[in-house]
């Protein structure tokens, strides 16, 4: 599989009054073509700010991505300009919101919104593209859709809008689709059923998909590789077999220990990770995840570990060997 | 677990909550209703945890509000320690909500912005005239915030100085502060993040232990309801649908709609979901103000039939264990298999 993106030491900073907030501090992966990685970690934790930095949709100010380099399709899109990234944006690389009643536009018919990337990326007729987003809507199961196409957004239900949605993410054969948090706000059989579809329709176009989600069942489920993210940083990176076979980092391990599992003995206590996220602002020293951990040593109040391998696909950044 | 007869303390008779809808502004004409709950009934031991599971809109708030006669019951009984206190006025009624208190979903929307944690913890007890002198007033207020977990040295702080969990354990604080017995949750941890989840999670169990506190536990995460509840009722369209012990629940559901809810929560290992027959519902729920005929689950039901359309299934029982399921295929083979 040939490489389709590849992120060298990315960094986005904001600066607001009240200080810097490192919302993404110095993170590297990579994603094959087709492939379908996870990235998961809690709010704050710069899981939105990285899917927003590759589409360079940082708001600047006070946001501003201070380095790295974001490698697709072998250009680097933190230096084309501003038209070049316009081309990519919607086309060769799209995005699903997390909340489709706030992220569509209220006053535009779903299907103006549906047809506009077309309109703007693909020199065809308006019939073309009309006839391409009514078989859009009709894959992503919207009953009677040449109707819904002159619908606006408070018409349909949650469920629909983010159908919707993810048609909208496909209208240009995208190479790759960033869903961040995808299905958070939608009940969970609605939320199975928009996952399946999802996995369903980049399977069947070939398009790589980073799903941006809390939810471990999720990755479980659907990626083929995650990236767990802390504070700002990825902190272990894995496929998905092994990240579950044998989690390594403290905070991973603590996170699978904390949710309750259908398929678990319903007696056995959950063992919570202790205390609170971090203030971005005010980042614990050395290690960020230093104050909550039951393993830490003398090392992790003072030094940042940097992600290191473990065995062929499986990175941690921490000083201590839980194994041990 | 499921102690059936011996000290009920909550007995809920055929609860109806209706809300009319009205068209026009001046003219206001009456169109119909939200049957948001219709003929509910189950019973809540001392002590027991009673699971409430359904997607948005299923009613297990309005449930949970009729209980507490924040929106009076259109039919109904509702039997707390003996009484049925649906026929209560409200001065007496105002005795009887110092046994029964509410944890709210929004730790961000449920707290008074402008009142400090004292304040916030302490409404209920000059309420109820619990206070009793100022330094047992203190002492009170520093007592129970030891008790969720929080530095009692925080009180005069306000709430946007907390985090969402934080938050969540000054809303549980507040809830414990007139010692009731019965605390209804709704959605409690559903706000937070994962790690906090379980810490709060945790609490409640502990404070269940401790105080013998009785839950009706209302929530969308199957995971989570199986995880703390003794019992489970799973509500659709305003019914409960199933209603079992947590064990048969997941061991071996019998209800369609309870199948799916469960084969639509991921479980986190690969290994496993890549063995999991994944049950997929079509469709959405159904407007509840016009719901469908006979059975409301018949139109995204996979194993419909045409007495399903005609006839609404009564909710049977299917074990001598209580387990009870409303549905016309499970009483003709109750032994069909579950995913």
């Amino acid at each position: 599989m040939s490489k389709l993106l590849e992120v060298k030491n990315l960094s986005t900073h904001f600066f607001t009054d009240d200080g810097l907030v490192k919302a993404v501090d110095n993170i590297s992966y990579s994603l094959n073509e087709g492939e379908t990685l996870g990235l998961v970690g809690e709010s704050g934790c710069g899981k939105s700010v990285n899917a927003l930095s590759l589409l360079r949709l940082i708001p600047n100010p006070p946001g501003k991505i201070v380095s790295g380099k974001v490698i697709f399709e072998d250009q680097n899109l933190l230096t084309l300009s501003e038209d070049d990234i316009c081309r990519i944006r919607g086309n060769r690389m799209a995005m699903i919101f997390q909340e489709p009643m706030t992220s569509l536009n209220p006053v535009m018919t779903i299907g103006r919104q549906l047809m506009e990337p077309m309109e703007i990326h693909r020199q065809m007729t308006r019939g073309e593209i009309q006839e391409r987003c009514l078989d859009l809507l009709k894959r992503v199961h919207i009953p009677e859709a040449p109707t819904r196409m002159n619908a606006y957004p408070h018409q349909f239900s949650g469920g629909m809008l983010q159908r919707a949605m993810i048609a909208m993410g496909l209208t240009c054969n995208p190479r790759l689709v960033i869903a961040d948090e995808p299905t958070t706000a939608l009940d969970v059989t609605i939320q199975a059923q928009l996952l399946e579809l999802m996995k369903d329709l980049t399977r069947e176009f070939g398009t790589a998909l980073i799903i941006i989600t809390h939810n471990l069942g999720i990755v479980a489920r659907y990626a083929d590789r995650v990236n767990v993210m802390y504070a700002g940083r990825i902190v272990e990176k894995s496929t998905a077999m092994d990240l579950y076979k044998n989690p390594r980092h403290p905070y991973t391990i603590g996170l699978m220990a904390s949710v309750p599992r259908l398929d678990q003995d319903m007696k056995k206590k959950l063992k919570p990770i202790e205390g609170q996220p971090p203030d971005l602002i005010h980042l614990p020293s050395g290690c960020s995840f230093h104050p909550r951990c039951s393993y830490r040593v003398e090392r992790c109040l003072n030094e940042t570990p940097e992600l290191k391998t473990v065995n062929e696909n499986h990175e941690i950044a921490c000083w201590v060997d839980v194994r041990t | 677990m499921s102690e059936h007869n011996n000290n009920i303390l909550l007995t809920v008779n055929n609860l109806t909550l209706y809300f009319p809808v009205f068209k026009g502004i001046i003219f206001k004409k009456k169109i119909g209703e939200v049957k948001a709950v219709d003929g509910v009934s189950f019973s809540i031991a001392s002590g027991e945890t009673l699971g409430l599971v359904g997607e948005s809109g299923c009613g297990k708030t309005s449930t949970g509000r009729a209980i507490l006669q924040m929106d009076h019951p259109t039919s109904g009984e509702v039997i707390f320690e003996g009484a049925d206190i649906t026929k209560l006025n409200k001065y007496e009624l105002r005795h009887l909500r110092k046994k029964m208190q509410l944890i709210f979903q929004d730790p961000f929307g449920s707290l008074d912005p402008r009142m400090t944690v004292r304040d916030i913890i302490g409404e209920p007890l000059l309420i109820h005239k619990l206070n009793g002198s100022k330094a047992e007033y203190r002492e009170q207020i520093d007592h129970l915030m030891e008790t969720v977990g929080l530095n009692p040295r925080m009180v005069d702080r306000y709430p946007h100085e907390f985090s969402g969990g934080q938050r969540q354990r000054i809303g549980i604080a507040r809830a414990l502060s007139v010692r009731p017995s019965l605390i209804i949750c709704d959605e409690p941890v559903s706000a937070l993040d994962v790690s906090i989840q379980a810490q709060i999670i945790n609490l409640l169990e502990e404070l269940q232990e401790k105080f013998n506190l009785t839950y009706l536990f209302i929530a969308h995460d199957l995971a989570v309801v199986r995880h703390i509840s003794d019992r489970i009722a799973v509500m659709y369209l305003g019914e409960i649908v199933e209603f079992a012990d947590r064990k048969d629940l997941y061991h071996s559901p019998q209800h369609p709609y309870t199948q799916a809810l469960i084969a639509a929560v991921p479980i986190p290992d690969p290994l496993i979901e890549a063995e999991r027959k994944h049950v997929l519902l079509s469709g959405e729920v159904p407007s509840p103000l016009n719901p469908p005929a006979g059975c409301k689950f018949h139109t995204r039901c996979p194993y419909v039939h045409d007495l399903c359309r005609k006839k609404t299934p009564q909710l049977n029982q299917v074990s001598d264990r209580g387990h009870r399921v409303a549905c016309h295929l499970s009483a003709k083979a109750p032994d069909r298999n579950n995913p």
